[in-house]
């Protein structure tokens, strides 16, 4: 394993240009595993293991790859949801199983060493560990092609869900705070997302007009792109569309963010084939190509992030990713942002300025016609609030729609290029895909 | 009203200790003249920690939003719920910013852009957090 100590590979500041690889690396397949809502500690076909399993052989047949020729497998730890706090997937020691579930490996944690063991991959030249997060993770993977380190590569991103509520209980559940914590815990916040996105949030609502349940057109939207993603959680499980009315009544967690701003943790895996430009086309799908990958981070100034810091980050996010990728805003025809808290998207929708939308003009445009069939087919992946908190549906439609099979989710304008990210707004990672490579 | 208790280290000792005793200090790079909260080890412009020195400030400032915490994922906090989490600003450098509960604010009705002024509040014995009242008119 080597270990990525080394983060020259990180394309996370203004000024590099247009990517040197632009149109080099291809994607050429994907898979999605089943998904379930939680493990239920027993069933041994149905851990994020076994799903990782299962999407690495999805994205192996659709590329039409056998697995002597995989040389690279890049997996990111996996992300568990589960009850604890920020140790979520420290639930050991428990009692185990027969090989391979003889400990944590493969039950609730997966990398690229236990996979490529269990999935019996003897050609693997390049299998790192440390794999940061699906956004950074994707650029790693474009760059690792483009630099030939790996030809012919597994991307693979797990993510766990186990019994018990959303980060309750671990530091959770503790009568003192500790380090980092010591700032934030003792008035109520420990620490996630969904409060470093809630603040900026209602300054949005101050400084630009509107009210929280403005957000509802854009995550009713959501779900029902979701519902026409037939491997997501919603269109498997019979979930019902989400209609206004059900979202503005939704109990609160955050007043004012509510139940539906928040995506529903789920066990499953996802996985990519990234391969040369060369090597993609003679396999067996149209090529995906990347035009550009950015990584990008930023500290806030004090205790809470403000509208401010936000704006000035994803905009200089933005201006790397058309730099990098040669496209400027209007050459964006798919654009899908993060939503794992819907509170989110905004920041990066007028970063990026998609289909004209300024500062301040989000809410007018989610009341737009956004459906994918209509003019404005925003985050047409239905991202994890449309498909469970996958991380992967961004990515995997932004594919789809450039090889012209996303069925019922597929646009009717212009499909030709798309931009996907993840990450809270102050970081993550994000790649510009293009139909064609120049 | 349980909240959960700060727990002090090497760098946070002078900030709480001055808590404890009712003021509030916050890191100043004297060489950059600017104002740093939460502590760190080095002034997040210059980099330096030669610099950095604890500075007593006027403990008044003003809310620029806040949310109710309806269902949280703290367990020694649930009781209290619902109640107000608020981001105050101080007035000497509104880029310092600071959460609180707003002791004496109702639920849910928290005036934005009111002043503030600190206060401290016992959470252990001998323990004190920094908290922050709405001045009244
Ligand atoms: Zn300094």
């Amino acid at each position: 394993m080597t270990s990525l100590s080394d983060y020259s590979w990180r394309r996370n500041r203004e000024g590099l240009g247009v990517w040197d690889h632009r149109g080099q690396v291809a994607v050429a397949g994907f898979g999605h595993s089943e998904i379930d809502r939680r493990w239920d500690g027993e069933s041994m076909d149905r851990t994020v293991g076994a799903f990782s399993i299962q999407a690495c052989q999805l994205a192996m047949d659709d590329a039409g790859v056998t697995p002597d020729q995989i040389d690279g497998v890049i997996c990111c730890d996996s992300h568990i949801a589960g009850p604890s706090g920020g140790t979520a997937g420290r639930w050991a020691p428990r009692p185990y199983f027969d090989p391979p579930y003889d400990s944590e490996w493969g039950l609730t944690l997966v990398n690229g060493e236990w996979l490529v063991e269990q999935m019996g991959l003897t050609n693997v030249e390049f299998c790192p560990s440390g794999v940061p997060a699906i956004g950074e993770m994707l650029g790693l993977a474009s760059q690792a092609i483009a630099d030939g380190r790996c030809t012919t590569c597994l991307v693979i991103y797990p993510t766990g869900n186990l019994a018990g509520r959303y980060r309750r209980g671990g530091e959770n559940a503790e009568d003192y705070a500790k380090g980092n914590r010591q700032w934030t815990v003792p008035w109520g916040n420990h620490g996630g997302n969904d409060f470093i996105n809630a603040f900026p949030h209602q300054q949005y609502c101050h400084r630009y007009g509107g009210t929280h349940d403005d957000m509802a057109p854009f995550v009713v939207n959501q779900n029902r792109n979701g519902l026409l993603t037939p491997w997501g959680f919603n269109a498997t499980h019979d979930i019902p569309q989400l209609t206004v009315e059900d979202y503005v009544s939704s109990r609160y967690i955050l007043k004012p963010l509510r139940l539906w701003d928040c995506d529903r943790p789920v066990n499953a895996s996802g996985a990519y084939l990234f391969t040369t430009a060369e090597r993609a086309r003679d396999m067996k799908q149209p090529p995906v190509y990347i035009l550009n990958h950015n990584q990008h981070s930023a500290g806030t100034r004090s205790t809470q992030a403000v509208l401010d810091e936000i704006e000035a980050e994803t905009d200089r996010l933005a201006r790397m990713m058309f730099e990098g990728s040669g496209l400027s805003a209007d050459e964006v025809d798919i654009f899908n942002p993060y939503d794992g808290y819907s509170t989110m998207t905004q920041f990066w929708l007028e970063a990026f300025q998609w289909h004209g939308v300024k500062r301040g003009d989000a809410f007018a445009f989610y009341a737009d016609d956004i459906r994918v069939e209509g003019p404005h087919p925003f985050s047409s992946s239905g991202g994890n609030l449309g498909t469970g908190r996958l991380r992967t549906a961004m990515w995997t439609d932004s594919i789809e729609q450039l090889r012209g099979s996303a069925g019922p989710r597929q646009v009717t304008v212009r499909a030709e290029t798309a931009i996907a990210g993840f990450g809270p707004p102050l970081g993550g990672g994000w790649i510009a895909f293009g139909k064609y490579p120049n | 009203m349980p909240k959960v208790i700060p727990v002090p280290d090497e760098l946070s000792k002078p900030f709480w200790d001055a808590v404890n005793e009712r003021r509030l200090v916050i890191q100043n790079c004297t060489s950059c003249d600017l104002l740093q909260y939460p502590p760190r080890e080095t002034c997040g412009k210059c980099r330096s920690a030669e610099n950095l020195e604890w500075k007593e400030v006027s403990g008044k400032g003003y809310v620029s939003s806040a949310i109710v915490i309806e269902d949280g994922r703290l367990d020694r906090r649930r009781p209290d719920q619902p109640y107000n989490l608020a981001l105050v600003h101080l007035d000497e450098d509104p880029g310092i910013n600071f959460y609180s509960n707003l002791p004496g604010t109702p639920v849910d009705e928290v005036p934005v852009g009111a002043a503030v002024e600190i206060v401290f509040e016992e959470v252990a014995p001998g323990q004190f957090i920094h908290e922050w009242r709405v001045v009244s008119e």
